[in-house]
């Protein structure tokens, strides 16, 4: 069948997905889709209406820079799964919230929902124990239940469990009515992803609202974007250093991560950067002097990172830690869907900045990609994508646009029945943000989804075959959202 | 030669941490304590503006900092009503001292320690529990342990076991989901012991209070013994806050 193909960033009216006939030609035209390395899926959810359940899948297409949306009214309560494993979580994510049974799914059990009796994967091999950590872990982390099933030292198996950190993100976004509550709700999706989130929010909401932003806010927001990316990649440089027990470096990277976070704060008065991007304009304006400081902040940093970083290219004690550790295949990222630094540490091409421009990001970005798929993979595309952050900063900077004198709408009103898209490359992997109007222009539907969705399940695969106390720099290697992904 | 290079990579760093963290000037627009000023404005506007519902106007203006977001935007509105200053002192052991009033430009007041703290004294050792909080919070309270703010030099540290800890800090909202280990998590601390709470979701839920998800029984059956606000509430409120507890 037949899909309708918009672009990233922009709206379509409902009517224009195409509907399948039956169920088994939906089916079949996603398997068929979803089989290529250059497509996978970047949401699939249910749309509720007056007349029951759409079931909309959104596929984005690296050839051709396109999303391709596709639909099919449900009228029963039984379908047959679409097996495939990058879609698993998103069919969990329908059954629990609208009751649909997909038979014959691998794994159908609950994604937000915490019972005591969850039914976790057991071996009923005598020789095998199981060790279970959390909700509640060591250190200042977020919740989350993980049962290893374990051989001696070795990991058999590994299963998370998550929703503990369910607060109704996606709900509260169509109840709170007020513009700047939901920028709000947007960002605090993932609150360290809070950047990233905002330019989705802002974009679908641009869309909808038939709104032009500047090149001087797309610029400012590029920017932003990629100073959250090396703040937090600085971060888990410093997280990862520090779980091999080697404290200069993750001394050296903790306290790397302070100027830039600070200039964040000197630039809209948060360090997370929470407030900095809203709908159609920035609200705190990137000066020139602000433009200044940023250059002497990142020259400064740029030395000592460069340092610190060639220090440990050579350690062998480091790297013995980090190397062939926690091994996600391309084969199995393609799998199950991988998306961001996650992918393409394990060689796969996958950046929405290339792959589907927005903002000031063109076709002509070269991603990071490393092909071992190890924790040192993902300690490289870190490394790497620090420097290629700062590089793309110094050059949107040396060629700043004028800021226009657009009017800025107060309110906006949203074209009724229609949906807009929107993916942004955060510095996990793909946000996606999707939102639905309905007759009246009201949202009827927001769905967001952080890479991590997509990524924990890296994570589970990683950690078979390593040793238990080999999981925290698997773990960090990732450093994947609860919030993000429990909503 | 290994040790000639980590050498020269410490003799670069320098001095990193900050002398005084009680009295250091934060850089650029950091949003602290709010100053409301007598102005008369469209009181209506302005308490509508608020997308946490923090500004209260029955009889004078007033600003619950315990629901301020912090966003700015009634700043940004009303100028020359309302004016966010620098102080990051923002802690207190008094729910009602975070409510600013308008005509008033003081410092927050911390309020009375809770007994226990004398016992705590040089020694202040916290387990973390994130209950539905957006990792925005606990990025914060990771970095008051990094090598700037440094506040093990204090004697204040998060610790991995609860049986290790004076007292929990909890972050969030706290979700439906997490209610049950948030209680057995403050269970496990041997008494006497401190709930802290950190960011506007924990102290009153935030955007998330009237949340079907969100359950507060918790801090119904417990009194919390600091407020730490912030939207996520600044290294500096948090270790100023904590340090007010554990000094004389």
């Amino acid at each position: 069948m037949e899909t309708l193909k918009i672009k990233n960033a922009t709206c379509a009216a409902l009517a224009q997905i195409p509907l399948a006939e039956d169920y088994a030609s939906f089916r079949q035209t996603v398997r068929e889709l979803l089989s290529s390395e250059s497509c996978h899926c970047a949401h699939y959810f249910a749309l509720p209406d007056e007349t029951g359940l759409t079931l909309v899948m959104c596929i984005a297409n690296d050839t051709d820079s396109t999303l391709e949306l596709l639909g099919f009214k449900a009228v029963e309560m039984t379908y047959p799964s679409l097996a495939v494993t990058a879609t698993d979580r998103f069919e969990r994510e329908i059954a629990e919230n609208h009751g649909i049974v997909f038979s014959g799914h691998k794994w159908p059990k609950p994604l937000r929902t915490t019972p005591d009796d969850y039914p976790f994967y057991r071996s009923d091999n005598e020789e095998h124990h199981e060790v279970g950590v959390g909700p509640i872990h060591a250190g200042v982390i977020e919740p989350g239940h993980f049962r290893f099933t374990c051989e001696g030292e070795m990991i058999l198996n590994l299963e998370i469990m998550l929703g503990y950190q369910h607060r109704g993100v996606e709900r509260l976004m169509l109840s709170k009515s007020m513009p700047e509550q939901r920028a709000m709700l947007a960002e605090s999706a993932a609150g360290d992803t809070a950047v990233g989130s905002s330019i989705a929010f802002s974009s679908v909401i641009e869309a909808l609202s038939g709104f032009q932003t500047d090149d001087y806010t797309k610029v400012c927001r590029t920017i932003a974007c990629e100073l959250e990316r090396i703040a937090i990649h600085t971060g888990d440089l410093s997280a990862i250093c520090g779980d091999v027990a080697y404290q200069l470096g993750n001394a050296v990277y903790g306290r790397l991560r302070t100027p830039i976070i600070n200039f964040m704060q000197k630039w809209c008065g948060n360090r997370l950067g929470k407030t900095c991007v809203r709908p159609f304009a920035m609200p705190y304006d990137l000066t020139e002097a602000l433009r200044e400081d940023l250059l002497a902040t990142l020259g400064a940093y740029e030395k000592d990172f460069t340092q610190m970083s060639n220090k440990i290219r050579r350690f062998p004690s480091v790297l013995a830690r980090l190397e062939r550790t926690g091994t996600v295949s391309t084969e199995q990222a393609n799998e199950i869907g991988a998306v961001g630094m996650a992918a393409r540490a394990s060689g796969l091409q996958r950046d929405i900045r290339k792959s589907h421009p927005y903002l000031a990001y063109g076709p002509d970005f070269i991603p990071v990609v490393k092909h071992h798929g190890d924790v040192y993979a993902r300690t490289r595309v870190r490394m790497e994508e620090i420097q290629s952050s700062i590089s793309l900063i110094r050059s949107l900077l040396a060629d700043m646009p004028c800021k226009s004198d657009i009017s800025v709408p107060e309110t906006y009103s949203l074209k009724p029945s229609s949906i807009a898209v929107s993916l942004v490359e955060g510095w996990r992997g793909e946000l996606c943000h999707i939102a639905v109007t309905d007759a009246s222009g009201g949202l009827s539907c927001y769905k967001i989804k952080d890479p991590s969705f997509h990524n924990w399940t890296a994570l589970e695969l990683a950690v078979r075959g390593n040793e238990i106390s080999d999981f925290p720099i698997c773990n960090k290697s990732f450093n994947l959202s609860y919030c993000g992904h429990d909503l | 030669m290994k040790h000639i290079s980590s050498l020269s990579i410490l003799l670069r760093q320098g001095r990193q941490y900050i002398p005084d963290p009680t009295t250091v000037e934060v850089p650029g627009i950091f949003r602290g304590r709010p100053v409301i000023s007598e102005e008369t404005v469209d009181n209506e506007t302005l308490v509508a503006c608020c997308p946490m519902g923090a500004i209260n106007a029955d009889d004078k203006v007033s600003l619950d900092l315990g629901k301020c977001a912090f966003c700015g935007l009634c700043a940004r509105k009303f100028p020359s009503k309302i004016r966010f200053t620098k102080d990051y002192h923002l802690a207190t052991t008094v729910r009602e001292n975070l409510i600013v009033n308008e005509g008033e430009d003081k410092p927050i007041e911390f309020g009375p320690k809770p007994e226990c703290c004398s016992k705590f004294r040089g020694s202040l050792k916290l387990r973390q529990v994130s209950a539905a909080g957006d990792n925005s919070c606990e990025w914060e309270l990771g970095a008051t342990s990094n090598v700037n703010f440094d506040m093990g030099r204090y004697g204040i540290e998060f610790v991995a076991s609860p049986r290790h800890a004076d007292g929990i800090v909890i972050t969030g909202p706290i979700s439906r989901n997490m209610a049950r280990a948030t209680q057995i998590c403050y269970d496990a601390v041997p008494d006497p012991k401190l709930v802290v709470l950190c960011g506007v979701d924990a102290i009153s839920g935030g955007l998330y209070a009237d949340s079907e998800d969100i359950d507060r029984s918790f801090l119904q059956a417990h009194k919390a013994d600091l407020y730490l606000p912030g939207n996520p509430a600044h290294p500096l409120t948090i270790l100023n806050g904590l340090l007010a507890l554990t000094r004389k």
